[in-house]
């Protein structure tokens, strides 16, 4: 019987192998799908169970952290700061997800990063629970809590960068929302916030300065005028038509001035004055002779139509092609009416590679990546990164001194700053008749070798009245730009 | 029966106890790192439950010295590593649910291991088992049929295979496994002949005369018979291998295993298209990832399967993951369990365990020289195999899940007394099979053989 038995013992064998395949199957081929099932609710508990990096802001302050909860998901998100930082910060919810840092830091907060394998290591060995590392933002606080007491509740945003490296020192979008609320633990008040929310008509959880698309307005003549002086064929001093009326191509229609009076003696107005009174008639003839093509070339070096990631999404800003901007709508397009569309983030781009001497640098919001424990170990450090030049040095230096004008002389005089160089902006962009236009401005400050560029918009201006952007945004630009100069 | 020259092994008891200390100090720490996990600190009772598994197995050791000196050396040490990985297990699922099956799970390797003595004491040659064939068939259709007694028999989930006693709840076709293997074996011995030469052969099938081919059918019967009435798969199919194995071991004809997978599958396809109970299993098995299926029917095996990928390569490490969010995770799914703390590392081990223990098992046949007690150890080591596939196998989607227990290691007490009984029956044909010539022959039951077989391969 001993020949059947050692067959039996195959057969033995081959069950045992099955079985250890299948094991192997479950335990590492497939665990990866398994383990990204939806419903999977170990995946969510072995996320909450672990201790999230925080999020904080220049000088250390956390506005994101981790606290022990005592309840089944033994940590729970904190977000000290609220509606402040929320729009920075995103969101960490059991039910909904994540958002904004929350989301594009996601691998490195939860500790499941590639390059947080060493490092966990050790725990894996001592059994210790992998903590995730801490990111810290660009943002100085006292900037940011500048911008937000300015903007004072009204809907709008802010954004501040320091030109030469691209960081961002605050962005503020309002009205914003408490992100406690969505990392709450209890179902019930996670989804009364997250549908209460999603119900109001003034979109809290919308990031307006870097997800929300505006027409620029005359914040985008600064970009006419800059592809003027790059065609060699003008200077700060050559004379433009600057009628009262405009008489555009293939239409009864005119584009007319915002004060109804022509720009300057015998309609003629130089490059210079034009920026500073804000001239639509002669940025529009201006247009309309360069052509769309040099409009369009001209903006896209600035950043329109690329996709940024600062690592958080940005919405691509747009330059209008084919019909959008034929004919007369081309006239309209190079004053940031028609169809052009910017993030506050884009205008403020626009300022802040004219006083970096033409060169426009990468956005970023992540200082830098550090392991949480006392060693502090520097994981990622975002270095500075050109992303293009937008204007030769030669034409920055005299956009540079042509936004000092608007700010010194022209529309833009409410964001002067004693003592310090300040270049500006104003816009004042209409959406639809009757409704109140936004209120633009971007600038940039210099002060004692300190740099810094701003945008504002503001957006129910609450009248239909002109220069708005002066009136209303200059303001609270010069209160951000006074805080980073101050710090 | 390869003729050889007489070895004459040590009886390597040395080797069991060092491996037994061993096993125990395995199980004790991972007793201690539960506690250390779950509650920080070491548990009180540390000493008392790795001194009272050491204890146990111990104790059975000492009788080995004294009653089956030459049995086989590995299988007490695997059986009480895997009794105390089983029982940490459990402890852990109870901190974690806040139950005490553990405090009654090692009441019963207590009792289990008393069994086991038992055993090895009164058996002192497995051949006196011959006698009782008859007796030990009845015994196990007694047994099967126990919990269709009213007012003795419980139905738990669906399949009616328990019976309660005094607040006890036992599970008798465990112990029916035991019974038929010994049935089996001694039937088979004494009409292989009969089964393997005589009879008609039709077309390559050898078939045999009616009443040779009798019991062959009543075990048939009777594992469709508990699969109608007791709903329970798991059971029928593990005679029904049991006995095809044992058949085709004993008549080395092909065509007995033919002949059973045909009947086999006929009665699968039956099954599975007739009865809902198993068309709800097979579409479990099929379809486990519905939407419909994942919450509800196959809620149990999706979380297990959750659990062993959540457990990866490595495991999350005793104590740390979350093996009760599987329904039944100390007993029908403690092999998932087991996965997501210990991981693919630790589950290759248990696994490798079970392959010494088996493999352990058929040696012992190949080397025991009676027919009995080759079919015996054959049949005992098969069931043990097959019970661990259909567990396992159910757990990782080979096949539909049927509801066996996993030897020593799941919670349950009649499974781990039984088992405890199927290792101290190896161990007494070990020691048979092991026994050194000169004192074969001055055995109980006087052997003449003139050649011995102790090498195995």
């Amino acid at each position: 019987m001993n020949r059947p038995l050692r067959r039996l013992s195959l057969v033995v064998a081959f069950l045992f192998f099955a079985l250890f395949a299948s094991t192997t199957w479950v335990q590492f081929l497939s665990a990866g799908k398994l383990n990204a099932m939806p419903g999977n609710s170990r995946q969510l508990y072995a996320e909450f169970g672990r201790e999230r990096g925080a999020i904080l802001v220049q000088g250390g302050a956390a506005v994101a952290t981790s606290a022990e909860s005592g309840d089944a998901y033994q940590f729970q998100r904190q977000y000290p700061a609220g509606p402040l930082y929320a729009p920075l910060t995103g969101f960490y919810s059991l039910r909904y997800g994540t958002s904004a840092v929350e989301r594009a830091e996601n691998d490195v907060l939860s500790g499941s990063a590639d390059e947080l394998f060493y490092r966990n290591l050790s725990s894996l060995l001592t059994g210790e629970q992998p903590k995730g590392a801490d990111v810290t933002l660009t943002i100085q606080p006292k900037v940011q809590q500048a911008a937000w007491d300015a903007l004072a509740g009204r809907k709008g945003a802010v954004v501040a960068l320091d030109p030469a490296t691209g960081d961002v020192l605050a962005m503020v979008s309002s009205p914003s929302y408490d992100p406690n609320a969505l990392a709450s633990h209890d179902g019930g008040t996670e989804q009364e916030a997250w549908t209460s929310l999603n119900a109001d008509e003034d979109e809290p959880m919308l990031n307006r300065a870097t997800s929300q698309l505006y027409p620029p307005g005359s914040t985008f003549k600064l970009i006419t005028a800059a592809a003027a002086l790059e065609s060699g064929d003008y200077t700060a001093d050559t004379l433009l038509p600057g009628p009262q009326e405009l008489t555009l191509p293939q239409t009864s229609n005119t584009l007319k001035n915002d004060e109804g009076t022509a720009c300057g003696p015998n309609d003629q107005v130089s490059l210079a004055d034009a920026l500073k009174i804000s001239c639509n008639t002669a940025f529009g003839s201006l247009g309309l002779t360069l052509g769309a093509d040099a409009l369009d070339a001209q903006a896209a070096k600035f950043g329109f139509g690329q996709s940024l990631s600062i690592p958080t999404s940005v919405a691509t800003s747009s330059f209008p092609t084919g019909d959008e901007v034929a004919g007369p709508l081309l006239a309209y397009s190079a004053i940031g009416q028609g169809n052009d569309l910017a993030t506050p983030l884009q205008v403020a781009m626009i300022s802040a590679a004219i006083a970096n001497d033409g060169v426009v640098m990468q956005p970023n919001i992540v200082a830098d990546v550090r392991e949480a424990d006392q060693t502090a170990d520097v994981i990622d450090q975002p270095s500075p990164r050109e992303l293009g030049r937008a204007v030769s040095s030669d034409t920055a230096q005299t956009l540079q001194r042509m936004m000092e004008l608007v700010v010194s002389d022209g529309t833009g005089t409410r964001a002067q700053i004693d003592g310090a160089t300040v270049g500006g902006k104003t816009g004042t962009a209409q959406h639809g008749t009757g409704l109140p236009p936004y209120a633009w401005f971007t600038s940039f400050a210099e002060e004692g070798g300190k740099q810094v560029a701003v945008a504002v918009v503001i957006e129910d201006g609450g009248s239909t009245e002109s220069a708005y952007g002066g009136r209303l945004s200059a303001p609270v630009a010069k209160t951000v730009m006074e805080a980073a100069l101050d710090g | 029966m390869a003729t050889v020259l007489p070895v004459y092994p040590t009886t390597r008891r040395n080797v069991e106890l060092a491996l037994v200390v061993l096993a125990v100090v395995i199980a004790g720490g991972a007793w201690a790192v539960v506690g250390l996990t779950l509650d920080g600190s070491l548990p009180p009772n540390l000493f008392a439950y790795a001194g009272g598994l050491g204890g146990l197995a111990v104790v059975l050791h000492l009788l080995m010295r004294w009653r089956a000196p030459h049995a086989d050396p590995m299988l007490l040490p695997v059986a009480t590593l895997l009794n105390g990985i089983g029982l940490v297990m459990i402890h852990r699922i109870d901190l974690a649910e806040g139950t005490s099956a553990a405090s009654r799970q090692f009441v019963w390797s207590a009792l289990g291991v008393v069994a086991a003595g038992v055993v090895l004491v009164l058996v002192r040659d497995h051949r006196i088992l011959r006698r009782y064939t008859w007796t030990a068939a009845v015994a196990g259709l007694v047994l099967l049929l126990l919990p269709m007694v009213p007012g003795l028999g419980r139905t738990v989930n669906g399949a009616r295979i328990w019976i309660g006693l005094a607040g006890f709840t036992f599970q008798p076709g465990e112990l029916a496994k035991i019974c038929l293997a010994v049935f089996f074996a001694g039937y088979l011995v004494v009409h292989r002949d009969a089964l393997s030469l005589t009879g008609r052969k039709v077309l390559l099938l050898q078939l045999p005369r009616a009443r040779d081919l009798g019991p062959i059918l009543l075990a048939w019967v009777a594992s469709i018979g508990i699969l109608v009435l007791q709903r329970d798969l798991g059971t029928s199919l593990l005679f029904f291998g049991l006995f095809v194995a044992v058949l085709y071991v004993s008549t080395e004809r092909v065509s007995w295993i033919v002949l059973g997978l045909l009947m086999f599958s006929a009665a699968a396809v039956f099954a599975a298209t007739t009865m809902g109970h198993v068309q709800a299993r097979v579409d479990i098995w099929l379809h486990p990832f519905t939407a419909q299926n994942r919450s509800g029917a196959s809620f149990q095996l999706v979380q297990g399967l959750y659990g062993m990928a959540n457990g990866g390569l490595t495991g999350t490490g005793l104590g740390q993951g979350r093996p009760q969010t599987v329904p039944y995770a100390n007993s029908d799914f403690i092999y998932s369990s087991l996965g997501e703390e210990l991981g693919l590392a630790g589950l290759f081990a248990v696994l490798a365990l079970y392959v010494v223990l088996v493999e352990r098992g058929l040696r012992t046949a190949i080397g025991v020289r009676d027919g009995f007690g080759k079919l015996l150890a054959a049949g005992l080591a098969f069931s043990v195999t097959l019970q661990v596939f259909v567990v396992v196998g159910g757990v990782t989607r080979v096949i539909p899940l049927t509801g066996l227990t996993m030897p020593f290691l799941a919670a349950g007490g009649s499974s781990l007394v039984s088992n405890w009984i199927v290792v101290a029956l190896l161990l007494r044909v070990s020691d048979l099979a092991r026994r050194p010539a000169a004192e074969v022959r001055n055995g109980p039951e006087g052997d003449t053989g003139v050649t011995q077989v102790v090498r195995t391969l």
